[in-house]
């Protein structure tokens, strides 16, 4: 256990976890942090989304596939310290066909960065991002059960959503939407 | 099997040629099936080695990972940690076993499973497997146009449906570069505020039924049915609403839905009062929940906890406050922060978070404004019923509307709110059309089952159940 282990004694303390505090403040220095963005990982490809109702908004930051980890590194390094998100996207009948990004958070700055890479379908395979994040390993798996993308250096790269005998990679986009009849295995003849 | 791939025939032959040979012999089933199987191999970059399918890992159903895993330590001052955690015992590993609980366990909230190695009553190793509720919605969605979309989502995470169609809608919205009037603003943030105070209450209805305060579980439920009441009054339905659709809501609140929303927190608080008043000082009650199941800000930061298990471990990270969506920075509220981010951290968090959502929805009740309940765009939201008897051209736009569905502009959008269990995102991909390319969903649940093994590591089996339910997984957000 942590030294956080809390005694009864510890009771009367603890009973203040509703207390007030200051609220964060949006504050943004948008220009700043893709520059400093750009000059820590060496790509200038940032781009600002606002998000929708809100005066807030957050970076895209598309890198090599080659500067992968060095990009998501350098962001740690500049203060991109909470894991967030992992996902893949299947561009179907484009070059590098697959994106990955990943979805980082500055608590310090109040900033969002997803960083995203394509890469190719005939070698989808990606440096696996858990040695900086462990909080990558389930959605790694994810992306690998669901796309078929590799992470080397995984842990553990198993299927995590569909059962283990699962063929294909459902959503890549040429495999259907459609449905798949049940198979029944122990009711099936041969056993 | 079956054909299950569904993939084209020429497709097919394409991809196995590219596939190299020597990976024909490793599968013995027949040819048809390592074909297509080869389309998905997985070659280790600048090698001849190919990745293991699952089947040939090991990793089956019943095994965990060996025992001489690298054994890391937990997250201790920012060293990093194995997301198997293997203890460093001397003890004897053959004095182990291996219980599965769930995925039928009435403490697991739905269909999880963990893999627990005990030695005696001590956990040494956690392996949480889900999957059990996929249902693969984010395929779904692919086929479902805009205005069906929300019906899809709002099955995720079934405890808090209104943050889910939020979430969509704001992306969508945020996709279209709109921006929904006052009113409508104001009613999704009553809304989804409501649905915490929903979601928390179930949350400490089964959290103190699974420790043994068996009568929470019947206030809890009490107090959530007034909730379900008023959502039953607004939108029809007392859960899967789709009531928060892009462009808006999908009506305006009914007359008399102030003496609902007072009731509710006249009622709400006088319960979460009685609920801290039973169980805050309970001996028992302290002893169960005291010091168990610890996550440092550390560890929430490497596994993406976000939400009131962060916040109790002093997170100071809350959407609403970073990055406020649908004008919720026009009321005031506090983010309640715990010290020692244990069970007991949780319950206070929580209850206290019920009295903000409280607060906010008092002030969306004294000052909301008159005006459109959703945008005026007749591309995006269906014209009145009326309208379409008497001009051809709305009548044009509902069956555009309803054919067709909403035409969105190519692009990615990544939008998230404060839902009740974290951070719940949704990254949207566009190539035009009526339906996304791709609908990508942060679970706030899914990262909190990652970290179960962090929590239960070296406690006891009896405090799995405690730390389990203070992360409040819903199995529909983690397996989608």
């Amino acid at each position: 256990m942590t030294d956080a282990t809390s005694t009864p004694a510890d009771a009367a303390g603890n009973q203040d976890a509703g207390t007030e505090q200051e609220p964060m403040s949006p504050t943004i220095e948008n220009a700043l942090i893709a520059t400093a963005f750009a000059e820590v990982v060496g790509v200038d490809d940032v781009t600002e989304h606002k998000y929708a109702s809100s005066d807030t908004t957050y970076h895209f930051a598309h890198v090599d596939p080659r500067s992968w980890l060095d990009a998501i590194a350098g962001a740690k390094d500049a203060g991109f310290d909470f894991f967030i998100d992992l996902y893949a996207v299947d561009h179907f009948s484009q070059a590098p066909r697959f994106e990955v990004g990943i979805n980082l958070v500055s608590m310090e700055m109040n900033q969002r960065l997803i960083i995203s890479t394509r890469v190719p379908y005939d070698e989808p395979t990606l440096p696996s991002a858990t040695g900086l994040f462990v909080g990558a390993n389930f959605y790694e798996r994810e992306a690998y059960d669901l796309f078929g993308i590799g992470f080397v250096g995984h842990p553990d790269l198993t299927r995590i959503l569909l059962p283990d005998d699962w063929e294909g990679h459902p959503l890549l986009k040429d495999y259907g939407a459609t449905p798949i009849p049940v198979e029944f295995k122990a009711g099936s003849a041969d056993l | 099997m079956s054909d299950t791939t569904n993939i084209p025939d020429n497709e097919m032959i394409d991809a196995a040629a590219v596939a190299t040979d020597d990976s024909a012999g490793t599968h013995d089933r027949e040819s048809g099936e390592t074909r297509r199987r080869d389309i998905h191999t997985i070659w280790v970059s600048g090698t001849e080695e190919r990745y293991p399918f699952a089947a040939e890992t090991g990793e089956g159903a019943q095994e965990m990972l060996p025992a001489d895993v690298d054994p890391t330590a937990r997250l201790q001052g920012g060293i990093v940690v194995d997301d198997d955690y293997v203890s460093q015992g001397e003890d004897d590993p053959s004095e182990r076993q291996i219980i599965n609980m769930g995925p039928q366990h009435p403490s697991t909230h739905g269909v999880l499973r963990l893999q627990l190695e005990l030695e005696g009553e001590t956990i040494k190793r956690v392996k949480p497997i889900i999957g059990y509720l996929h249902t693969g919605m984010e395929k779904t969605a692919e086929t479902l146009n805009y205005a069906q979309g929300s019906t899809n989502v709002t099955r995720m995470d079934y405890l808090a449906p209104f943050n889910n169609e939020l979430t969509f809608s704001l992306t969508v919205e945020q996709l279209l570069g709109i921006d929904v009037p006052e009113r409508a603003q104001a009613i999704r943030v009553l809304m989804t505020e409501l649905d915490r105070v929903a979601s928390h209450l179930i949350w400490a209805a089964t959290q103190g039924m699974d420790i043994g305060a068996v009568s929470m579980m019947i206030y809890g439920w009490r107090e959530r049915e007034i909730c379900l009441d008023f959502f039953e009054t607004v939108t029809g339905l007392r859960m899967n609403h789709n009531y928060i659709r892009p462009g808006g809501v999908a009506a305006d609140l009914p007359d008399g839905w102030e003496d609902g929303v007072t009731n509710l927190i006249a009622k709400v608080s006088v319960g979460v009062d009685e609920y801290e008043e039973l169980l805050n000082d309970t001996s028992i009650f302290l002893d169960r929940t005291l010091g168990v199941g610890v996550i440092t800000p550390e560890e929430c930061k490497q596994y993406g906890i976000t939400g009131p298990i962060a916040r109790a471990s002093g997170v100071n990270w809350d959407l609403r406050k970073s990055a406020p969506y649908s004008g919720i920075d026009k009321y005031e509220f506090h983010v309640p922060l715990g010290r020692y981010g244990d069970v007991h951290d949780r319950w206070l968090v929580r209850m206290a978070e019920i009295r903000e959502s409280l607060k906010i929805v008092k002030q969306v009740m004294d000052t909301i404004p008159e005006g459109d309940y959703r945008h005026e765009d007749r591309k995006i939201t269906p014209p009145p019923r009326k309208r379409i008897d008497e001009s051809m051209e709305a009548l044009i736009h509902h069956f555009k509307l309803f054919t067709e569905g909403i035409l969105v502009p190519p692009g990615t959008a990544y939008q998230s709110v404060e839902g009740p269990r974290g951070e719940l995102g949704c990254l949207m991909v566009s190539k035009g059309g009526a339906r996304p390319w791709r609908m990508h969903w942060r679970a706030p649940s899914f990262a909190a089952v990652q970290a179960l093994p962090v929590m239960l590591t070296d406690s006891l089996v009896a405090d799995v159940i405690a730390s389990l339910a203070s992360s409040d997984p819903v199995l529909g957000d983690v397996d989608r």
